[in-house]
């Protein structure tokens, strides 16, 4: 990638550490959102330690619905698994339609409130995009690849892992990828069941009417998801360099 | 042996036993917020129809395993869904101790996984079906009456949802109203300033990375934040410009709501306009300019109707979106169904807050099967020829 | 060496390939014709077991294919798939050295035998083996379709419509590279073809099929001589039958002693190349000499004329 490219990226990257290094350092660009004698910063919890939470849950979410969604996929898309596949798309379609804070609520009832229901909305958000992805992915890798790899002699699991895996792989990280960005905003709506995301500084900043809490948590979630799309996005450029030119 | 069973199912007919043995069906409380006590199929009912409606998902479940003709299979999960609806009824009938009216039934999760796994039969039938378009809306239209008229018959009339309905009818319908105009209203300008944005952004190409990249990074905002953000410039522009307040424009409430929702929805819009402009074939172009059309005359006649199914995609992907966000709304005195659910977890009120949530999802359902259908439908072979 | 004993394939009830029967000896080709979806490529992929029949047996050097275990079968026989089909994330290297690399050949080994036929096939190892194959022209890409079919030196080598995507120069110089391959290896081949020139051109052997059905197997002469139906009258083309005969056999066998004027002919080129020359140039012989250029004799266009003739 360019240096053009890359620079507003990385100017991002040292703008969120300094900002969780020292935030009173940015005080003055908060005053003038605030009231005289209102905090310009958020004061009513650590915005460093908010922010690995955060990341952490969207990251352990991520990850059990990757595993879970591509396992899954792979499932459906086996011959063993061909009667799910119909059922499976209807219930990707479906379930993608299903409303955050819906998904939220009426997790409480059976979790609680705190990080269980988000964890629950996070991880079910995820999935979908992922196993959609991979699905896609492995049902539309060329059948004449198939038949060439079946005809120089690969045995079955030789073509997923030689052929099938390795064209999928892109597609199923572009899913990881969307359901990550989700993931960091669905993440701060948990609040309003309270968890402990970032979304604490927002929602805090909705209560007392401190416009500079919003936009600093807003900011942080942005620039975390907006940095996690690029290392990704460069990872699924690095996956396709045999399409590129 | 296994030949002979359907692998989809062994899953379903798993999960209906469960749900119909080992979990609560309803839960009795004794108010709306205290926890309550989880009563199974056979201990909700009155004896005899208890152990009828066992023994009927007991059937149900065993019928799905075996390989039947789709439309069987149809009807046994339609009649297991509305054995397990009317049994909801009848269980909370029972369940309300007699001239105690604080006393709540609410479903259990084993009703809400009977409702689970029978949709998923119902949903796997019709899936494979393939049904056409049309056939999809019929069927939309045919479980809706049903519904509706399971409602008005005042069979789940003791449901705890039920009666959380019926002490504030008059504010669902209010913010029914005002979360749909919510969700399609900032639908509507959207597409107002999306579409000439998309159109002029698919002739210039820097001001298309421009356009994409600054809405891309917007979508990362996340919403509950982008309404409070808001609140202030519109704040400003309800005290500074004349007449802005008159019309309803104010710092907090639907205004920063609505602004928030058509900006989200800008992305859809405006990328699909674009992508759809670029699926135009150019030869389809290329034989336009040939006929001497002008630019204004193949937009019209050529490009647009070619970009139809992308934009209706546009419309899917936005109005549920906006279906979903408008909840958020509440957050911010905006209204919608956003409030029962917040209302609810603050009172921790859970009837309450299904009575919030369901209608969004259903909301969305409905959506979702109808966009779906048009999109179909302007994808059908012919359309082209239809729409040009 | 492969003996395709009343091989019957159905799709939905309907038989695609139709109890068809023939062997092909050991080390020569056969080249399979037919309209389009006339059953060829079935045919084709029945030999290595990626279709498996519904009736009949084939074997290979006397063992039913069916009791291999198909991976095992593949990776013995080379198989150049219709339309390359090479794997878009692999190097053109790596592509080729897919079935040695299944059968764990040593990586030296494997280097030196995808230098070997990117040489081959006129590629530079150095500009081509790690490309990508859509970095390739449609021919290009063919070329190695057919150098991975070839890699681990297989026996037998099916090829379906390997050339198709070729120019007409780049299209008969393939052939000529796949007629050196097969003399150096004595490989089998089992070709399916389109164009009825390459398959005169090419068969040792031919088979004509239509609507599932063998209409007639036999060299090429057999073909000319009795076609066995108006359909393979037709295909081999009434016009040029007797320029396709002529084309069949070297001007070997029929230089007769003596001297002539004009461009001399080599003597392994075909008897049709001789009357064409002979025709354009308006005379009535034409020296032969041999491939290093002595003199052998000439040719008449009496005699070419008669060869030209239908054979008894
Ligand atoms: N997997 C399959 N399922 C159903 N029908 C098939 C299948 N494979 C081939 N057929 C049908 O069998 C017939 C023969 O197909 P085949 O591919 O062998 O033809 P072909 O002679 O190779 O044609 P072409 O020259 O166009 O490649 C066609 O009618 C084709 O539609
Ligand atoms: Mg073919």
């Amino acid at each position: 990638m360019s240096l053009v490219r890359l620079a507003p990226r990385i100017i991002l990257l040292f703008l969120l550490v300094g900002f969780l290094a020292s935030p009173e350092s940015f005080d003055f660009a908060f005053k003038p959102l605030v009231q005289a004698n209102a905090p310009a910063i958020y004061n009513q919890g650590d915005l460093a330690a908010l922010t690995l939470l955060h990341v952490r849950m969207v990251f352990f979410a991520t990850l059990l619905a990757t595993v879970i969604a591509v396992a899954l996929a792979i499932l459906v898309t086996r011959p063993f698994g061909a009667e799910f596949l119909p059922l499976a798309r209807a219930i990707v379609n479906i379930g993608q339609t299903f409303p955050p804070v819906a998904v939220l609520a009426l997790a409480v009832p059976a979790m609680g409130f705190g990080n269980g229901p988000t964890l629950v909305a996070l991880f079910l958000y995820a999935l979908l995009p992922i196993f959609e992805n991979t699905m896609t992915a492995l049902t539309t890798v060329p059948r004449n690849i198939i038949d060439a790899a079946k005809g120089n002699g690969m045995t079955r699991s030789q073509i997923f892992r030689q052929i099938e895996l390795p064209l999928s792989l892109p597609m199923i990280v572009g899913g990881i990828k969307i359901s990550t960005v989700i993931g960091f905003g669905t993440a701060t709506i948990g609040s309003t069941v309270a968890a402990k995301t970032l979304g604490e500084v927002i929602i805090a900043g909705l209560q007392s009417n401190n416009l500079a809490f919003i936009l600093q948590g807003a900011l942080l979630v942005a620039a975390l998801a907006i940095l996690v799309f690029d290392i990704l996005s460069m990872l699924e450029r690095s996956l396709t360099k045999w399409k590129a030119a | 042996m296994l030949r002979g069973l359907e692998k989809t199912g062994v899953l379903m007919g798993a999960l209906i036993l469960v749900a119909t043995f080992a979990l609560p069906f309803i839960v009795v409380k004794p108010n709306r917020i205290l926890q309550g006590q989880g009563r199974s199929l056979i201990e909700g009912l009155p004896s005899v129809s208890g152990i009828a409606l066992v023994a009927a998902m007991v059937i149900v479940a065993v019928c799905l395993l075996i390989r039947l003709p789709p439309l069987a299979r149809l009807a046994i999960a339609t009649a297991g869904l509305l054995a397990a609806i009317l049994a909801l009824g009848g269980a909370a009938h029972a369940g309300l101790p007699p001239g105690n009216t604080y006393a709540r039934v609410s479903p259990g999760s084993g009703f809400w996984l009977l409702l689970f796994s029978l949709s998923l039969a119902f949903i796997d039938v019709v899936a494979r079906l393939r049904l056409s378009p049309a056939a999809r809306l019929l069927l939309l239209v045919i479980a809706a009456t049903v519904i509706g008229g399971i409602f008005a018959s005042g069979i789940l009339a003791d449901i705890s949802v039920m009666k959380e309905y019926v002490n504030r009818s008059d504010a669902f319908w209010a913010e029914m109203s005002r979360h749909a105009m919510l969700a399609l209203g900032s639908m509507l300008v959207a597409f107002l300033i999306g579409l000439p944005l998309g159109v002029i952004s698919h002739r210039i190409s820097w001001l298309r990375a421009a356009a994409l990249n600054t809405l891309n990074i917007l979508q990362t905002i996340p919403s509950i934040a982008l309404f409070g953000l808001l609140i202030l410039p519109l704040g400003w522009v309800a005290a500074h410009i004349p007449g802005a307040a008159a019309i309803g424009i104010s710092g907090i409430g639907t205004a920063p709501a609505f602004v928030a929702l058509v900006l989200y929805s800008l992305l859809p819009v405006v990328a699909n306009t674009v992508a759809g402009l670029e699926n135009v074939p150019r030869e389809a172009n290329d034989a336009a300019r040939g006929a001497g059309m002008t630019d204004f005359q193949r937009l019209v006649s050529i490009e647009f109707p070619l970009t139809f199914p992308s934009l209706l995609a546009a419309i899917r992907i936005v109005l549920i979106q906006n279906i979903g966000m408008a909840t958020i709304a509440a957050l911010i005195g905006g209204g919608g169904m956003g409030v029962f659910v917040f209302q609810g977890l603050g009172q921790s009120a859970m009837d309450l807050v299904l009575l919030g949530a369901l209608p969004t999802v259903a909301m969305s359902f409905v959506a979702a099967i109808v966009l779906d259908a048009l999109v179909d439908f302007s994808r059908a072979p012919g359309s082209e020829v239809r729409a040009t | 060496m492969i003996d395709i004993q009343s091989v019957t394939k159905r799709y939905g009830g309907k038989a695609v390939v139709d109890s068809v029967s023939f062997a092909i000896p050991e080390g020569t080709i056969a080249v399979l014709v037919g309209t389009s979806g006339s059953g060829k490529t079935t045919l084709l992929r029945m030999i290595n077991q990626l279709v498996s029949q519904d009736e009949g047996t084939i074997l290979i050097g006397g063992e039913d294919t069916r009791n291999i275990p198909g991976h095992e079968l593949r990776r013995r026989i080379g198989y150049a798939i219709q339309g390359h089909g090479l794997f878009p994330h692999r190097t053109v290297a790596e592509n080729i050295a897919t079935v040695p690399r299944l059968l764990k050949w040593e990586k030296s080994r494997i280097d030196a035998r995808v230098a070997e036929l990117l040489d081959l096939f006129q590629l530079d190892p150095a500009a081509f083996a790690n490309r990508y194959p859509h970095q390739l022209s449609g021919g290009q890409q063919q070329r190695v379709g057919v150098a991975r079919a070839l890699a681990a030196e297989p026996k037998i080598l099916l090829m379906d419509e390997p050339f198709g995507a070729l120019d007409p120069v780049l299209r008969s110089k393939a052939q000529d590279e796949l007629l050196a391959i097969q003399k150096r290896f004595g490989t089998t081949i089992v070709i399916v073809t389109h164009d009825i020139n390459e398959a005169f051109h090419l068969g040792d052997t031919i088979a004509v099929m239509d609507k599932g059905r063998l209409l007639q197997y036999g060299r090429p002469i057999d073909l000319l001589k009795a076609p066995a139906t108006s359909f393979v009258e037709g295909l081999v083309g009434t016009f040029d039958r007797p320029f396709r005969l002529l084309s069949l056999d070297t001007l070997a066998g029929i230089i007769e002693p003596g001297e002539a004027d004009g461009e001399p002919i080599e003597e392994n080129r075909t008897r049709q190349d001789a009357l064409a020359a002979l025709m354009w140039s308006g005379a009535d012989t034409l020296p032969v000499v041999s491939d290093d250029g002595k003199p052998l004799g000439r040719v008449r266009l009496q005699t070419l004329l008669r060869q030209a003739a239908r054979p008894q």
